[in-house]
């Protein structure tokens, strides 16, 4: 699906991405971890181009990145980043027919199904009573689910996530890994999302990447990656290791 | 917008009845009034387009062609125009678009940061310019003589007595082809409002929207500007009022703009002839008056 040939990126005179090489299959969710500034969001960004890399190619569907267009890109990669508060007063469902843009023709206006599929996703995330109410009424939470409706709205087969539970309680962070999860299982979609939260990548992750410094540090399954050592080298804690009694899957416990 | 027509060109320092008109009252309707009120028509939907569209691009509802030095440009343009030839009709209007380019680039190129451009970087420069095309503006009204001074003065705050018929026609395609643009960009617009980076995600070509829309934009203020000066708060307050109606999407926006932006300048056009008949306000001043105020009570309520 998505085919990472070593690849660098670079600012001025740094090297915020070097020789980085990976694959994404169909159906699969990767975690991209790291501390902060390793690069994680600059590599999501070159993966749907719109940062450029300065050495390595990108394979999208069989198809160099190069010689896509941004529509073709975005058809089939959709993003969901932190929100910027906007100012203009737009409706949760504007916001998120947003993700339809590609479908239609510059000048055409929504169709029945185009509405229909965003109702749908405003629904799947627990937003449906919010479809009229104008974004900036709603807390930062809702408003960082309305961004991953968007994202499901536009019906792309990859997702790339940026730290997308970061304003999130505990029972909508779970319920927005669960979605990604189900959308990837059932339309064969991967993803890829970048989180702080080392549990929750062990419990919905297929494989984990680490990145340090701009480099990739480990690629693997969780149980390989998350290693004491590992979470060590990388994020300078010292943490306890043990299986999460019930699912099995590694759990990592700070030790302060 | 009609009512707004008809009204305008019934009344104006002479009172005429539309249904009973001796020949010198048509000749006045015909050869005078109609085409001022036509041109103070396309003026009006030309900036009130060429706002919304700014607004949206730069995600900003205080844009207006005015702070990105578009409207001064094409000023300065048309005061060299005036200068230099004179009697060149058709000089004027190509000076103040060429002006009205020339300013957009030089913004344009000064906001290229080297992490690309912020609307922060924009206004800024856009700030600086006008400013500093202001500065040569009073620098070249200084040094005309009396005469050409007053009545310089006056167009610059915004006079549509000078309307002929060319001057018309040439207004009326400026300002369907800068809207008919505006428009086709009009749903890319509605993803930019929301956010460069997001707008990038989802499938737009920012940079060739951008263009589309500075290019529309200086073709708008262009036109406007050399047909009649600089009349401001358009741009600005009408799309405004129109976003309150009609909601943000610009597909909406931008053409109800455009006909609310040529009520607006028609009917504060009728004031101005009418007001102190016989002798005539500069149509800018009450743009101003009005549109001033009704800025701080906006202000104040959002």
């Amino acid at each position: 699906m998505i085919s990472v040939k070593y690849i660098g990126v670079r600012f001025g005179r740094r090297d915020v991405i070097d020789d980085v090489s990976f694959e994404l299959s169909d159906g699969e969710i990767v975690a991209l971890l790291g501390p902060n500034g390793a690069g994680k969001t600059t590599l999501i960004r070159a993966l749907n181009s719109t940062v450029s890399i300065s050495s390595g190619e990108i394979f999208l569907g069989g198809n160099s990145i190069f010689t896509m267009s941004r529509r073709e890109i975005a058809r089939q990669i959709a993003v969901v980043a932190q929100e910027n508060e906007t100012k203009f007063p737009i409706t949760v469902l504007e916001f998120v027919l947003a993700g339809r843009f590609i479908h239609g023709g510059a000048l055409g206006w929504e169709t029945e199904s185009d509405i229909a599929i965003a109702r749908r996703a405003l629904q799947d995330c627990d937003l449906a009573q919010f479809a009229d109410r104008s974004m900036n009424e709603l807390s930062g939470g809702e408003r960082q689910r309305v961004v991953l409706a968007r994202a499901l709205a536009t019906g792309a087969n990859v997702l790339l996530l940026d730290e997308p539970t970061a304003n999130l309680d505990l029972a909508h962070q779970a319920m927005m890994f669960r979605l990604v999860r189900e959308r990837c299982r059932s339309c064969k979609a991967s993803a890829v999302v970048i989180t702080h939260d080392l549990n929750l990548a062990a419990e919905f992750a297929d494989r984990i990447l680490l990145l340090n410094g701009g480099r990739l540090f480990a690629l693997g399954y969780p149980n390989e990656v998350l290693t004491a050592e590992n979470i060590n080298t990388v994020f300078g804690v010292n943490v306890l290791l043990d299986k999460n009694p019930a699912s099995h899957n590694p759990r990592v416990t700070t030790l302060f | 917008m009609l009512i707004a027509l008809t009204v305008a060109l019934a009344f104006g320092s002479e009172r005429l009845s539309l249904f009973h008109l001796s020949k010198e009252q048509q000749a006045i309707l015909f050869d005078i009034r109609m085409p001022r009120v036509f041109l103070a028509a396309c003026v009006g939907a030309s900036l009130a387009a060429a706002g919304a569209g700014l607004q949206a691009l730069l995600r900003n509802p205080l844009a207006e062609p005015y702070l990105l030095g578009v409207s001064n440009g094409a000023a300065l343009g048309t005061m060299l125009a005036f200068v230099l030839f004179e009697n060149l009709e058709l000089a004027r209007p190509v000076m103040a678009f060429l002006g009205a380019i020339a300013s957009t680039v030089v913004v344009y190129q000064m906001a290229k940061g080297r992490a690309g451009m912020t609307v922060e970087r924009l206004v800024l420069s856009g700030v600086i310019v006008t400013t500093f095309l202001s500065s040569i503006i009073v620098l070249f009204t200084s040094l005309l003589d009396a005469a050409k001074l007053r009545s310089f003065t006056f167009w610059l705050l915004g006079d549509l007595s000078q309307a002929t018929r060319n001057g018309v026609y040439l207004c009326l395609a400026a300002a369907v082809v800068g809207t008919v643009i505006l428009v086709s960009q009009a749903r890319a617009l509605n993803l930019m409002m929301i956010g460069e980076r997001d707008a990038l995600d989802f499938g737009v070509e920012v940079s060739r929207v951008r263009l589309f829309v500075f290019g529309a934009g200086a073709l708008l203020v262009g036109a406007s500007v050399a047909a009649s000066g600089s009349v401001g708060y358009v741009g600005l307050i009408v799309p405004h009022l129109v976003r309150m109606a009609t909601g943000s999407d610009n597909r909406s926006v931008i053409p109800f703009s455009a006909l609310a932006g040529a009520s607006f300048v028609v009917l504060a056009d009728m004031v101005a002839r009418v007001a102190i008949a016989p002798r005539e306000l500069p149509v800018g001043a009450i743009t101003a008056l009005v549109g001033a105020p009704l800025f701080i009570y906006l202000l104040r309520r959002s």
